[in-house]
């Protein structure tokens, strides 16, 4: 520990006494440290502020121009100097709850496999493939979905789930491409697996093993120990995990740019192309010309910026009620 | 009440109906979670597989090194130094927030601070990229430094809690023995805690970079500008980058293009899973050594 004989401590160790220019000098460090701590706590939350009223202040050509009305109104006419958001809000919802419907079931299994099933050696090696996912950049991804997955889904998904459940009308007739809601929402499921993963196994490792042995030692079947026990005492904590999961899918631009087939119309089945908040600024605001169309393009930012702290906060509180309940319960 | 109903004590004890299904079901259940385990890792294998197969043909030293459009040089350059700069801004931020928080702010302070840092990290980089372009380029046109801003506020979280992390597990003796020798707060946290953590905070900071050298959201509106046919150095010019490359070439359709977004894809890929993969040894090494 070469660290701890630092010049003051050997003063101190020799009996002499610290030196008021030293101790002038230790006070005047330590209040600057301090205060240079706080200037970077400070800097990250100012960082919030800023972007939020940056964007804001870009918006605001368009919300003066048409108010709430561009939630709702379904034409985006660059040309004509109209726009609205409805068609970008419906295809941001139907694919970011698609993708939850699909990988929120797949990333609590792999949370409850790497906690309960998986050997410690498998574990080792699962749990941080399945982080890897979330390594990969959304380009790649997009652009692997672009060329690998859009053409299986066309030639293979889209007609199988056409034949077998056609009868609901959100799996209309194939489409000529691949680019699609569908193959969109799939991408993003993708994405949101290695959040709810990760988040729901540190939690299942939080329930105490005397439950679960409690369960087992009355007879309960694995599955019943995971219905009974695991699951309810996590049921808050793993809600959370999906809520955030789910914002990392809203605002999701770049992968969902490359396959989502920037359609502008409100169409009944997945498998027809459509358009995201997010993915409309990332494809239309490098060639935006007039004001007016990067204000709009703006205002989809606000949109989205609401509906993701929106969503993150929520998450944080169910999240934090969830750990006070389970400190009471422990 | 019949006595059918009551179970023959003196039956030997085998699974009934009941118990039989109970055991189907739970059995079930955990084949189908280890096919969910099984399922994403084939998903992380088939990416991986298509990058690598496709990208192998197009790389080179020629690729690697030369100018547009015998190589992407100038992108992997650009993304280089774009990743840096965010870096040198980020990674002091980020460390101070983190010894903000275990060294100064009480319980109070460091809940509000870690609120602050989810929700910065929770931001959509395609916000970002628009926050950027506001801040900069309306003014001074596309620069790499504008698109830099926006990774170092991605990395920022990302440092600020994984420093936090490591130094949480500096061990109380060593700053109590800081103490006791009547060293100032100050200087005990410099010459004693940040060096002890240093290994763990580097580490933290590369996975930092791995996951921001991919964002193309941010890049595609402040440094997409370019043509990659030499070599950009100034930051406050449109650097050529890798992930704007890939996003161009994967919209205009040109098979060849296709190849070389593959290439440099396949270089991508290498660099952020080598980082992040090495890093976290690294973190798990160190974590180890501090916690023993």
């Amino acid at each position: 520990m070469t660290t701890v004989a630092s010049p003051a401590a050997q003063a101190g160790g020799r009996g002499t006494r610290v030196s008021p220019l030293r101790k002038r000098a230790d006070s005047i460090g330590d209040r600057l440290l301090l205060g240079i701590c706080l200037l970077a706590a400070a800097i990250a939350a100012g960082t919030i502020f800023l972007v939020g009223y940056q964007i804001v202040h870009g918006a605001v050509p368009a919300i003066s121009k048409f108010g709430l009305g561009f939630v709702t109104s379904t034409e985006w006419q660059p040309n004509f100097g109209v726009f609205g958001a409805g068609v970008l809000l419906f295809g941001t919802a139907v694919t970011s709850a698609f993708a939850l419907f699909l990988g929120a079931p797949i990333a609590i299994s792999i949370g409850l496999f790497l906690t309960l099933l998986a050997p410690k050696g498998v574990r080792g090696v699962v749990g941080p493939l399945v982080e890897l996912l979330a390594a990969i950049p959304s380009v790649i991804l997009g652009f692997w979905g672009l060329l690998v997955l859009a053409p299986f889904v066309q030639s293979k998904i889209e007609p199988f789930l056409h034949s077998t459940l056609g009868f609901i009308p959100i799996f209309g007739s194939p489409q000529t491409t691949g680019l699609s809601l569908f193959t969109a929402s799939l991408i993003l499921t993708i994405m949101v697996i290695p959040i709810i993963a990760s988040i729901s196994r540190d939690l299942f490792q939080s329930v105490p093993r005397e439950l679960q042995d409690g369960a087992a030692a009355l007879g309960a079947t694995r599955w019943e120990v995971v219905r009974g026990v695991v699951l309810p005492t996590t049921s808050s904590g793993v809600i959370a995990a999906c809520i955030l999961g789910l914002g990392r899918a809203l605002g999701e631009a770049i992968a969902v740019s490359q396959v989502v087939g920037a359609g502008f119309e409100i169409k009944g089945s997945l498998f027809e192309t459509g358009n995201t908040l997010a993915s409309q600024i990332a494809l239309q605001f490098p060639g935006a010309l007039t004001e007016l169309h990067k204000a709009s393009l703006y205002y989809c930012g606000v949109i989205l910026l609401v509906i993701g702290l929106a969503s993150n906060l929520i998450a944080q509180w169910i999240g934090r009620r969830f750990s006070y309940a389970g400190a009471v319960a422990r | 009440m019949s006595s059918a109903s009551i179970p023959d004590p003196t039956a030997p004890l085998t699974p009934s109906g009941n118990l039989r299904r109970r055991q189907l079901v739970s059995r079930v259940s955990e084949v189908a979670a280890t096919a969910a385990a099984v399922l994403a890792i084939a998903v992380l294998v088939l990416v991986i597989y298509s990058v690598v197969i496709r990208g192998a043909k197009k790389v080179s030293l020629d690729f690697i090194f030369t100018t547009y459009p015998t190589g992407v040089g100038p992108m992997l350059l650009g993304t280089l130094e774009i990743a840096l700069i965010a870096t040198l801004m980020a990674m002091p931020i980020g460390v101070l927030i983190a010894l903000f928080l275990t060294e100064y702010s009480g319980a109070k302070g460091a809940r509000t601070m870690k609120l602050i840092l989810d929700l910065v990290n929770g931001l959509p980089s395609i916000i970002l990229g628009l926050f950027a372009f506001i801040a900069f380029v309306e003014f001074k046109g596309q620069s790499g430094f504008a698109g830099a801003v926006a990774l170092a506020i991605i990395e920022l979280p990302l440092i600020a809690r994984g420093s936090q992390e490591v130094l949480l597990l500096v061990p109380q003796s060593l700053r109590e023995a800081s103490d006791a020798l009547g060293v100032a707060r100050w200087r005990s946290v410099l010459t004693v805690v940040l060096p002890t953590a240093l290994g763990g905070i580097v580490t933290s900071t590369v996975l930092a970079v791995a996951r921001a050298a991919g964002e193309t959201a941010p890049l595609i509106l402040t440094s997409s500008n370019f043509d990659g046919k030499m070599f950009v150095l100034n930051p406050f010019e449109a650097l050529p980058n890798v992930p704007t490359w890939i996003y161009k070439l994967s919209e205009e359709g040109n098979p060849e293009g296709f190849n070389e977004a593959w290439g440099m894809s396949l270089l991508l890929v290498a660099f952020i899973l080598f980082a992040s993969l090495g890093a976290r040894a690294l973190l798990a090494r160190s974590k180890r050594k501090l916690s023993s």
